[in-house]
């Protein structure tokens, strides 16, 4: 949007716009999902948040999560939907970088891929 | 109070949380906290995994409106998250070492420093006196619409803006909040852009800022699906539909007592750390 004369910024800013619109919507619905779920098995137990143990291990990883999910264990799916919020901003910085790499603008990659990398050690470097 | 009761009383809490913070722009998650902290009795570190998605839910939300309007400005927003996601890997980290009354005092002093930032007149177009020729380099510098047609703006002093979004970042991992107050500070105080431009960008920066201390925080077990379910789906509720009838609004009397409101929080926060009550 600094240099509107580019073709590709407008065409950015459409996809970076409905890229997060979807991936918040599709998060959103996977938690209701899950949501709905969890209450039916467990909406009559008394829940506990009172002191800190950590989540169960299995959803502390991406592999435990996506594969509670795919059993349709009611936690896994909840866990998955925000996982995919999660790689929402994420999806978005790689567009910006490849926004940028058609602009050809290298700086800008390079400042992209910096925050990427940041990213992604933060989902499976840092466990 | 069994789980279906908790679910929909933290629902309904963050619903209003979401909806008040879009309504007078100080944001939903700084107030999440406390709310589960102190209301519902829920621990600091699940509450704070509960705010950060919702966070990245509502900035995701919001700027997926900002950016077509073109007033974010994605070049600046790129390269301080250089700063803001380095920064909230320390803050994470820190977050699982340091004590629970410590975190509850550094929100508290926070809560009380957004109450404070929000009572500020923001001039709409600041005066930059000397441009950063680095940031010329980096071509920050842009345009932005105005009713007169679009109007460009430069580019103060980058190096003070870098350091305190590193500030901002390293707030944001700490607290499991988006710490737009300190990003706004560094934005429109430090760099001088003009205000709409300011708040879009440090929207759009959120997001990607939460991500980076989200991956740190699911591996330690800070995200409960079950308390995070009602939390953000309450809060994307509540900033989607603040956000639509936010044109309508007149909103000056509403940020006055949600200032008061986050105020009362902050005071609460730092008492109950102190009284080891938290």
């Amino acid at each position: 949007m600094n240099h509107g004369s580019t073709w590709s910024d407008e065409k950015t800013e459409r996809l970076i716009g409905n890229l997060l619109r979807a991936g918040v919507l599709a998060s959103a619905l996977i938690v209701l999902a899950g949501g709905v779920l969890y209450l039916v098995h467990e909406g009559r137990i008394h829940p506990d948040y009172g002191t800190f143990q950590g989540e169960s291990a299995y959803l502390t990883s991406v592999n435990g999560v996506v594969s509670a999910a795919l059993k349709l264990d009611s936690r896994g799916l909840m866990q998955l939907g925000l996982m995919l919020l999660v790689l929402t901003p994420i999806a978005r910085v790689i567009l910006a970088a490849y926004a940028f790499f058609r602009e050809g603008d290298k700086t800008y990659v390079v400042v992209s891929l910096i925050v990427l990398a940041v990213l992604i050690y933060s989902l499976v470097g840092s466990g | 109070m069994n789980t279906l009761e908790f679910t929909l009383l933290v629902g309904l809490g963050s619903f209003l949380a979401g909806l008040l913070g879009a309504l007078t722009g100080l944001g939903g998650g700084a107030v999440l906290v406390p709310l589960l902290a102190l209301g519902f009795g829920v621990n600091i570190r699940y509450a704070m995994g509960a705010s950060l998605v919702s966070v990245i839910a509502t900035s995701s939300g919001a700027a997926a409106a900002y950016v077509r309007e073109g007033y974010s400005n994605i070049r600046i927003g790129m390269f301080l998250e250089i700063a803001t996601t380095i920064g909230a890997l320390v803050g994470a980290y820190l977050a699982t070492r340091i004590s629970t009354p410590a975190i509850g005092t550094v929100f508290g002093l926070m809560l009380l420093y957004s109450a404070f930032v929000s009572g500020r007149n923001q001039p709409e177009h600041p005066v930059v006196r000397r441009p950063d020729p680095m940031a010329a380099r980096l071509r920050m510098p842009g345009t932005y619409p105005t009713d007169e047609g679009p109007r460009s703006y430069n580019v103060a002093s980058l190096a003070s803006g870098f350091s305190l979004m590193f500030g901002a970042g390293t707030l944001s991992g700490l607290l499991g909040i988006g710490s737009g107050a300190v990003k706004v500070l560094a934005l429109d105080q430090a760099m001088k852009l003009p205000f709409k431009v300011s708040t879009t960008t440090s929207n759009f920066m959120i997001g990607v800022t939460a991500a980076a201390s989200a991956g740190i925080y699911l591996h330690r077990g800070f995200i409960a699906p079950g308390l995070a379910m009602p939390v953000m789906l309450g809060v994307l509720a509540g900033s989607l539909l603040g956000a639509k009838i936010l044109l309508r609004a007149r909103t000056q009397w509403l940020r006055r007592i949600f200032a008061l409101v986050i105020i009362a929080l902050g005071i609460q926060m730092i008492y109950k750390a102190f009284t080891g009550r938290l």
